[in-house]
């Protein structure tokens, strides 16, 4: 089925927000860092890891959801945030640490959840695939047609969680969605001396339910898998699981030196980066000119700044606040 | 009218079945909680009563239910789930430490994860180091998880129900003894008499078994009972002994403690939890913190030496504190 330009568009703005939302962050996070390191350094504290090159996995996906779907997202996650419709002038007042922030500076960037979104995530590999099952299981105790969705590194795809969780959320015939962003990298170990399976897809197999390898550099490919993976669980049919072959062009974290990463892997990666890609494909068909093109990255980069803006002008929490809503 | 007297084991299940008609949120799930009724009874009749999608089982993945449980909280649900034996907790020990007691926190207040977990503690049955644990001190120190242990079928259910109401995560730990269950060694307190009707009891209120003026004992679940025992013994020895039922962990009644000693200036701490860094040192410190200057003697602790609970019965008894050691130990405080 043809997709409209409206989505097609959308879609192209959703991965250049979240590609210019994290170059400006990974700029103020290392304002703070030089010239000698300091982990806990202002304005963007803490470890810091950067969602770019990626980028076509969240968009994909997250455009089949509304905002009352449930998404667990990982530690790398300000993408699947802002795919799921999220604002950034929280998301980035919640890096800064500010009273405005998402969770006024008590979650910070691992930690980042939006009620109003049903938008979780954390700073335990894997722990979310369970959240997401649950919260499936919900949907279907309540007679709703919400689908829940857990992303996931492919690490995660090794601990017990996943497992319990798949074969859990495929007894019950639960409307949940895992993808596995498959970067190559746990970190530092490559998934060739973890997995002995060529791709996660191929586990879906041990639980009964479909399993797919899609290229995750590629917005339409992620777009079309995700659109009937979610159809399926919204019908009631049951739970899937997506690996998506992409590529983090930066380190873990911010300050990760990449000694791991083979000489010229990034050059042949970046050929398939797909913001400018996506943003060739749709000039060359027609979908934009170069200047409405060029419209949206300004439009996208006046959002990145206003949310830079609002962040840096925000407050910090009273120190008391910290003492709140261990209970609530 | 007379009043009806069941077993703890009833009384939770009750307790729950009454929160399942009332609010249809609720649920149950875990391994054998279905047509078993649970491995200790605390889900009898459920199964029969509600069906299989309000009590479910689950395959053995404590990580994987006791996750979902956190998930489906999130999304407005109010799950029980069932964490066979304390020791288990082992296997789903993420779930409980990073996210069912922080996410309420770390989303500034956002969320709420109304989860119930109970589980079974507590040994005096030679199943030794991995199914007599008690641990509830493990979880009382992680802030953002309420602990409650009732040793009553009358406050089993009260709280049982004021746990399912809760909007914060709350760990329910039931001691395998006072269940009421028939291949246990059956002490008398585990049947009494519980009304009808649903009720609840607010959490961080302690309860005074027994008045006393020469000592208080503190205590939770089967050594409340102990205590009771030696305070029994110790009366007609003219010692006079007041025992303090905690009934939840978190919130913690520390007026009741402090006021306690105030008026007795004795303190024994009596745990079947191990002995450092848990609810006894924390009671300890309180009291030093608050009424040090009551105290007319050292405080005392009672609890198992920092060993896992042994197999045989005379090294599980050698561990676990009795009724004698209680009344030795009191003694040794008044002489």
């Amino acid at each position: 089925m043809p997709v409209e330009r409206e989505k097609l568009v959308e879609l192209y703005r959703t991965m250049l927000k979240i590609r210019l939302f994290e170059e400006r962050v990974a700029e103020i996070y290392w304002e703070g860092k030089s010239p000698v390191f300091n982990i806990a350094a202002d304005p963007i504290p803490g470890e810091m890891h950067l969602y770019i090159g990626e980028e076509a996995v969240a968009t994909g996906v997250c455009a089949h959801l509304r905002p009352d779907d449930m998404v667990a997202g990982t530690h790398r996650s300000h993408g699947h945030y802002i795919a799921k419709g999220g604002d950034l002038k929280k998301l980035m007042a919640e890096l800064f640490g500010k009273k405005t922030g998402l969770c006024q500076g008590k979650g910070g960037h691992m930690h980042l959840f939006d009620a109003g979104l049903h938008f979780g995530c954390g700073g335990i590999i894997g722990a979310g695939i369970p959240h997401a099952v649950g919260a499936a299981l919900a949907f279907k105790m309540q007679g709703k047609d919400n689908v829940a969705v857990s992303f996931i590194g492919d690490g995660a795809a090794n601990i017990g969680a996943f497992h319990e969780s798949l074969n859990l959320a495929a007894i019950w015939k639960l409307p949940v969605v895992i993808v596995v962003e498959d970067n190559l990298y746990a970190i530092s170990v490559p998934k060739s001396k973890s997995t002995a399976v060529k791709s996660n897809a191929e586990r879906a197999a041990a639980y009964g339910i479909p399993g797919v390898l899609v290229d995750g550099m590629d917005v339409m490919a992620v777009y079309e898998a995700a659109g009937e993976a979610i159809a399926r669980a919204r019908r009631g049919e049951g739970p899937s699981l997506i690996e998506c072959l992409c590529y983090r062009y930066r380190g873990h974290f911010e300050g990760d030196p990449q000694l791991y990463k083979p000489e010229g892997e990034e050059e042949e990666w970046r050929k398939k980066d797909p913001i400018p890609n996506f943003r060739a494909k749709l000039i060359r068909e027609g979908i934009l000119t170069e200047e409405e093109a060029n419209k949206i990255q300004e439009e996208v980069a006046a959002l990145v700044a206003e949310a830079e803006k609002f962040a840096r002008e925000s407050p910090w929490p009273e120190p008391e606040e910290a003492l709140k809503h261990v209970f609530l | 009218m007379a009043e009806r007297i069941i077993s703890m084991y009833e009384a939770i299940a009750e307790a729950i079945a009454q929160e399942m008609e009332r609010d249809p949120r609720v649920f149950v799930m875990g391994e054998d909680v279905g047509f078993y009724g649970g491995i200790f009874g605390a889900t009898t009749g459920l199964w029969k009563k509600f069906g299989d999608e309000r009590v479910r089982d689950t395959p053995i993945s404590e990580m994987g239910f006791v996750g979902a449980a956190v998930g489906a909280a999130l999304e407005g649900m109010r799950p029980i789930v069932e964490v066979m034996f304390v020791d288990f907790t082992g296997a789903c020990f993420d779930q409980i430490l990073n996210h069912m007691s922080k996410i309420q926190y770390m989303s500034g207040g956002q969320l709420k994860v109304p989860v119930v977990l109970m589980t079974a503690i507590g040994g005096g049955y030679n199943d030794a180091a991995q199914h007599s644990q008690c641990l509830y001190g493990l979880f009382a120190h992680l802030p953002g998880l309420k602990i409650v242990i009732p040793s009553t079928p009358y406050d089993a259910k009260g709280l049982m129900i004021q746990a399912i109401r809760d909007d914060n995560p709350v760990m329910y730990f039931f001691h395998k003894g006072l269940m009421g269950l028939p291949w246990m060694t059956i002490i008398e307190a585990t049947w009494a008499p519980v009304p009808e009707e649903p009720y609840t009891i607010p959490f961080g209120v302690a309860d005074i078994k027994r008045e006393g003026k020469d000592v208080t004992v503190v205590a939770v679940a089967m050594m409340v009972h102990r205590a009771l025992e030696a305070a029994q013994k110790l009366e007609k020895e003219g010692i006079s002994v007041e025992v303090i039922d905690l009934r939840t962990l978190v919130p913690l009644d520390r007026e009741a403690i402090i006021n306690s000693v105030k008026k007795t200036h004795r303190l024994l701490v009596v745990d079947e939890d191990y002995l450092s860094y848990g609810m006894s040192g924390e009671i300890v410190a309180i009291v030093a913190e608050n009424a040090l200057e009551y105290l007319d003697a050292p405080p005392k602790r009672l609890a198992v030496p920092d060993v896992p609970i042994p197999y045989s019965n005379t090294l599980e008894d050698f561990v676990i504190p009795s009724a004698d050691r209680i009344a030795e130990a009191i003694k040794e405080l008044v002489s």
